[in-house]
């Protein structure tokens, strides 16, 4: 287990347990939405639920690692603040963390999560499939997918 | 009617292994209750005071024969013999066995059928008009952009797990038979004075503890905007509904508490950025989509009836609304037997209106919200045929929208919420009016009965209200009065103290006397109402 840096906040390399990214893992502490915007050179930052993903905007470039935090696998507010940031041009990491169960997972990759750190570490076999539940989709969102009534109208 | 193209059936088919996979997860241990409630909630799986109820999802209301054969056999197979349509027009199953549902799916989806999303913090089966494709006076038919709103719902990745449910129904009449205003979106198809066709937006209605009336905040977006405006709509809802109050979570209560001004402003900014997504399904979708609700073949054909038979010439002038076609009628099937269970349909008794539609209404038939069920299109020439059959199979009350068509809550009979019964009371309320002959003078008189504050009878919305509630132990029924779930909608007001069982029904046969001796020429008991105020029924119920 590798030493957490200097802060309180965040989830580990080791943490991640699924990541669907090629680039090195980032491993920098996160700071607050609030501190990300004072300190010029964070990099990593945190969002909770009640946060506005929003006013991260400005600070894309120089942010590698979005933590989105779900306290509980109810509060779908993550959900909204993943796809946002990927709608705003996000291209750095974007972690679930937390109550992050095997079943919102194909949801999460939907909004673009490219990686998750559950608390409780998920069974592997069942994450694998539940990544694979659908085929197609009927919605677009940020995962790059074409829907449905794309596909009927080719 | 719709039906589903390869990709449909595959999406229907790989939720019904999901949840099986889901079941099977929670019996290894893998998942814990609180887990695994939510998820069987969105496929419609709850539990109620006795068994599991499954909740089955009848999109727009609208199903086929062999779909409603299949319903039947379900009945049958797994449940009591019998099933209980519902004011979201849908059918659920009472008495049924957690070990069943996985195959209850599969029976399901063997004919285009799903519970998915008819529970849960998500959004819900999209309703609409029960006379739509058929009815004179629509603009044009809902259901294509019903559909499309359907497909969009089904498995939204950012709107699973909302603060709280999410209902939208969808009409395009200027008569409102979807109580579209008492949704928390409620759509209406409307025509803009250059000729286009689009929606108008009425968002945060509802009816539960604390009832709202729907204020509009869009009179017009474009058909190939409407998606994405929708999408709009949800996102500031999930990002900022309350999430610390579970009966304060509702959307109603944001746009109540935003301001309507402020909750639009929010949405036309998220809306005018989403706009950029390229969320919107191509047009050529709800093209293709349009053919699958096309009128069918109509024949010319006698445009009346003979009325030499009085029974049937009642049924007709009650249980019949007028078609686009003048050859044909929308036949309502009641679900309200005097004495009976309201929205209560056997087996025997849907395979037998499924062969009805078979025979007389081009294979289709509706659920309505007030949980009876239409024959869309039935020939004028046919009605005697199908009536006879209807009172043999005892489907013939000719009582729509009059006090005997009560909608009311399955109540403390079924539910794990009620304070009170509903069905007792809808029972001896029926039966005290057919036997009085009160029913035919009073006309049309909505009736609605909630045994718990959560108002799934939709008791805000009746003419005459009640809601049960628990009082030191004893069910104890308050009356409302003035409520209109329809194009002039309003929320019912209380008369005053609560009653006992007895006494509510003796409540209730006063405020139609009072009625009936100040109605003047064609009013209805809500008209009356409107302009004698609550002072003439409260002095003649407490005075």
């Amino acid at each position: 287990m590798v030493e957490h840096p200097a802060t309180d906040l965040g989830t580990s390399p080791d943490d991640v347990q699924f990541r669907f990214r090629d680039d090195e893992v980032v491993d920098h502490g996160t700071v607050t939405v609030d501190a990300c915007c004072e300190q010029t050179n964070a990099t990593a930052v945190r969002i909770e639920p009640g946060d506005d993903a929003r006013v991260l905007l400005p600070y894309l470039d120089r942010i590698a690692l979005v933590e989105v935090n779900f306290p509980s696998f109810a509060d779908g507010r993550g959900y909204s603040a993943a796809r946002i940031l990927r709608e705003a041009g996000y291209t750095g990491e974007l972690r679930a963390v937390g109550d992050v169960l095997i079943d919102q997972l194909s949801h999460m990759r939907r909004c673009g999560f490219d990686a998750f750190a559950p608390d409780q570490p998920l069974d592997e076999e069942d994450a694998q499939r539940a990544f694979a539940t659908w085929d197609n989709v009927y919605q677009r969102t940020v995962d790059g997918r074409r829907t449905i009534q794309e596909l009927r109208h080719e | 009617m719709y039906s589903y193209d390869q990709y449909d059936q595959a999406m229907v088919d790989a939720r019904v292994e999901e949840f099986r996979d889901q079941a099977r997860r929670r019996l290894e241990g893998k998942l814990t209750e609180d887990q695994f409630k939510p998820l069987r909630l969105m496929n419609g799986l709850y539990l109620q005071l006795h068994a599991y109820m499954l909740r089955v999802a009848i999109p727009y209301g609208t199903l086929n024969s062999t779909q409603m054969t299949a319903l039947g056999d379900i009945a049958d197979k797994y449940d009591r013999g019998y099933g209980h349509f519902t004011t979201r027009q849908n059918l659920q199953y009472n008495w049924i066995k957690l070990e069943d549902a996985a195959d209850i799916l599969a029976d399901l989806a063997k004919v285009e059928m799903h519970a998915i999303q008819t529970s849960g913090n998500c959004i819900r089966n999209i309703s609409s008009d029960h006379f739509a494709g058929a009815t004179h006076d629509e603009l044009v038919d809902p259901r294509p952009y019903a559909e499309l709103l359907r497909q969009w719902s089904s498995f939204h990745p950012e709107f699973t797990y909302l603060p709280r449910k999410f209902k939208i129904a969808v009409i395009a009449a200027e008569k409102d038979r979807a109580a579209m205003r008492l949704h928390d979106i409620g759509i209406q198809i409307v025509k803009n004075e250059a000729g286009e066709i689009g929606a108008r937006f009425f968002v945060g209605g509802g009816m539960g503890r604390t009832p709202m009336i729907a204020p509009m905040i869009r009179d017009f977006v474009p058909l190939d905007q409407l998606i994405t405006y929708a999408e709009a709509c949800l996102r500031v809802y999930n990002r900022y509904g309350r999430r610390d109050n579970k009966y304060k979570a509702r959307i109603k209560i944001l746009v109540h508490e935003l301001g309507k001004e402020e909750y639009t402003r929010q949405v036309e900014e998220e809306f005018a950025h989403m706009l950029d997504q390229g969320v919107e399904p191509p047009l050529a979708e709800l093209e293709r989509i349009k053919p699958f609700f096309a009128d069918p073949a109509f024949e010319d054909g006698p445009k009346q009836v003979d009325r030499s038979d009085p029974d049937f010439a009642v049924w007709v002038d009650r249980n019949t609304h007028r078609h686009k076609h003048d050859s044909y009628v929308s036949a309502v099937i009641s679900l309200k037997p005097v004495g009976g269970i309201p929205g209560d349909a056997t087996g025997e008794q849907m395979r037998l209106m499924a062969k009805l539609a078979k025979q007389y209404s081009f294979d289709e038939l509706r659920i309505m919200h007030t949980q009876n069920v239409v024959l869309p299109h039935v020939k004028i020439a046919d009605l005697h045929g199908l009536w006879s059959e209807l009172e043999a199979a005892g489907l013939g009350a000719p009582n729509m929208d009059t006090i005997e068509d009560m909608i009311a809550c399955p109540g403390l009979d079924y539910c794990a919420l009620a304070n009170a019964r509903s069905i007792p009371l809808a029972q001896r309320i029926s039966e005290r009016f057919d036997a009085s002959g009160k029913t035919a003078k009073l006309g049309e008189l909505k009736m609605k009965i909630s045994g718990c504050i959560n108002a799934c009878g939709h008791h805000h919305a009746g003419h005459i209200g009640i809601l049960g509630v628990d009082r030191k132990g004893v069910e104890n029924y308050q009356l409302s009065l003035g409520g209109s779930e329809a194009e002039d909608v309003s929320l019912a007001k209380i008369t005053g103290p609560g009653f006992t069982e007895d006494g509510v029904i003796e409540a209730v046969d006063t405020v139609t006397d009072v009625y009936l001796a100040n109605k003047t020429g064609e009013e209805r008991f809500l008209d009356t109402y409107r302009r004698i105020g609550m002072e003439p029924f409260k002095e003649a119920l407490y005075g």
